[in-house]
């Protein structure tokens, strides 16, 4: 069953070929017999999942026809569950217990969706390897030795493992997008406000979002509907009517246009992921989509003004780990300020430390007009040139990463290098436009992702054209060995 | 930009971040190649460009002047390290 996508699945129980008790026992048999090596996971709570999956079954024999119901997942340990431990795969929130659930798991359960546990990701979701988790590493189905991507890192192993249909993630600087890619997954960050933030641990607070990761966009689709919409607990929540994202899957792409920017195809961009992405475009072009050469004049400057504006947030969404209230507090603090440093000092990994210690320099006084103003103004200009490029195209396409997944350890000593993995990403979390990346193609038994982004609020363009894609193509069935 | 080992300890200061001595000459040097990657932005001629705080439109709802929820001080305490009669306990201040 587990070779099925998420779609695949909901017609199954639809069906009554399968129940959702199966799925599930499937599903944590799999998880049983596979995580100790990958480690995706950091909870698995397999009596919640059960009765959760015999509700669903009950349900669906008393007539109540809802397209999740009883289909299993796994949530990013960023969002909370009541009940459980929510970590941030931070020894911080080890013993972390949430006094509430987040809006995206409640909506969720109420779509009948039933939660096999919660998936390790890098430590506050900082990090583009999954190599910063408290709570261990995680490694690429696809090659052990290599990282899974970050910091949705868990999410994107897990299901590519098949050890769950979905996993929600998000995606700060391409935490959905990255690891999607690194893993041969479809993934989307929505448009910022689509999707409530309430009850999601709190990382860059003008840049977060969440979303699905799954097999396809099919999957994506009739997730992130479930997903979206007004939440009157986050004050960044979009009012704006969420569409029927499956609605127009099957429409043809006649005239669609992919905007391409010449930028992506520059230096940093490895060649063999070039030429799947430009086979991908070609395909687009098959399809009846019309390529249309643009420019986005400053790509250059996102990873700069990125790793100004997210650690300033991030300085100051943090400053609430302080010992006192939740969380970590070290043993026989002296004095309240022995209590802050060194509950914050133990508490934290290296990489949390090194991006509260850069947002906070970026803040502090003689600094902030220099550094965090001047980031502020650089993120205009980029997002002003994707307002110019919208004005001749309907989505823009691309790379998702410079380079296929790279081997462990390989750029842990060099904060820069590991920084440079979201070359293409972050501009999509710098303007607030939603973005997917879809698997297009493998280097070397690695796979491969192409990027698309769409403009606000236009979500189901993106998953349309990635649809009519995969009905052509088969790279998002393929599947790593070693996993029956 | 280079720093030194004495903006390090400043900046862990300002953060409340303790760090052994043994993490400051490392953190030192992870700092300053992160700052000369931010240094780009200085070339950018961004003159009279409005600043962008986040996404789309900068207007924060406002919702109406009235009770949402309800009383949870002991659900929202548990999972405090120390608290006694519905304050959180932290090492005396005032002496």
């Amino acid at each position: 069953m587990y070779e099925k996508t998420l779609a695949e699945q909901s017609r199954m129980l639809a069906n009554g070929d399968c129940s959702s008790a199966e799925l599930t026992t499937h599903y944590l048999d799999r998880i049983a017999r596979l995580d100790k090596e990958l480690n995706t996971m950091v909870s698995v709570n397999a009596d919640v999942a059960m009765e959760a999956a015999k509700r669903a079954d009950e349900q669906r024999s008393s007539g109540t026809q809802k397209p999740l119901l009883g289909v299993p997942m796994v949530h990013k340990d960023i969002f909370c569950v009541a009940g459980g431990r929510t970590t941030c795969g931070s020894r911080m929130l080890e013993h972390f217990q949430a006094p509430y659930s987040a809006t995206v798991v409640n909506k969720l359960n109420d779509a009948g969706m039933v939660t096999l546990g919660k998936a390790n990701m890098d430590e506050f979701a900082m990090g583009s390897s999954n190599e910063n988790s408290y709570f261990g590493p995680v490694k690429n189905p696809w090659q052990h030795d290599c990282v899974p991507g970050g910091s949705s890192g868990g999410s994107a192993a897990l299901v590519a493992a098949r050890l769950a249909p979905m996993a929600t993630g998000t995606d700060t600087g391409g935490s959905i997008r990255q690891p999607a890619a690194f893993c041969g997954l479809t993934g989307i960050k929505p448009t910022y406000g689509r999707v409530s933030r309430y009850g999601m641990i709190a990382f860059a607070s003008s840049l977060d979002q969440a979303g699905p990761l799954a097999i396809s966009a099919e999957d994506c689709a009739m997730v992130l509907q479930a997903m979206a919409g007004f939440d009157e607990r986050d004050s960044t929540s979009s009012q704006q009517a969420v569409p029927d994202f499956s609605a127009s899957l099957n429409q043809p792409i006649e005239g669609l246009k992919i905007g391409v920017p010449e930028e992506y195809f520059s230096a940093g961009l490895d060649d063999a992921v070039a030429t799947h992405v430009r086979a991908a475009l070609a395909e687009f072009e098959k399809l009846g989509a019309k390529l249309v050469s643009i420019s986005l004049p400053n790509q250059g400057l996102c990873i700069p003004a990125y790793y100004v504006v997210a650690p300033a947030e991030a300085s100051s969404n943090l400053s609430r780990f302080d010992g006192v209230r939740f969380g970590y507090r070290c043993d026989n603090p002296v004095d309240l300020e022995d209590l802050y440093t060194r509950s914050r000092g133990e508490g934290f990994g290296a990489e949390v430390k090194r991006r509260i210690m850069i947002g906070t320099y970026a803040l502090s006084a003689g600094y902030y007009d220099a550094y965090y103003l001047k980031a502020q103004q650089v993120r205009r200009l980029i997002s002003n040139d994707f307002e110019n490029a919208f004005k001749e195209v309907d989505v823009i396409a691309g790379p998702t990463t410079p380079t296929p997944a790279f081997q462990t350890g390989a750029k842990t000593d060099d904060p820069v290098a590991m920084y440079l993995n979201d070359l293409f990403t972050v501009s999509a979390n710098l303007s607030g436009l939603p973005a997917m990346s879809l698997p297009c193609g493998e280097v070397n038994g690695l796979p491969v992702g192409l990027q698309m982004t769409g403009q606000y609020f236009d979500e189901a363009r993106l998953l349309h054209a990635a649809h009519r894609y995969q009905q052509v193509t088969d790279w998002h069935q393929r599947m790593p060995s070693g996993i029956e | 930009m280079a720093l030194s080992t004495d903006d390090i300890r400043q900046i862990a200061h300002l953060a409340r971040i303790g760090l052994d001595e043994s993490a400051i000459e490392p953190l030192r040097d992870d700092l300053s190649t992160v700052l000369n990657l931010v240094e780009q932005l200085n070339a950018v001629d961004t003159a009279g460009v409005e600043p962008m705080a986040h996404p789309g439109n900068a207007e924060l709802r406002l919702r109406e002047d009235k009770v949402s929820e309800q009383d949870q001080r002991d659900a929202l305490q548990a999972p405090a390290p120390a608290t006694e009669q519905g304050y959180f306990l932290v090492p005396r201040v005032i002496e």
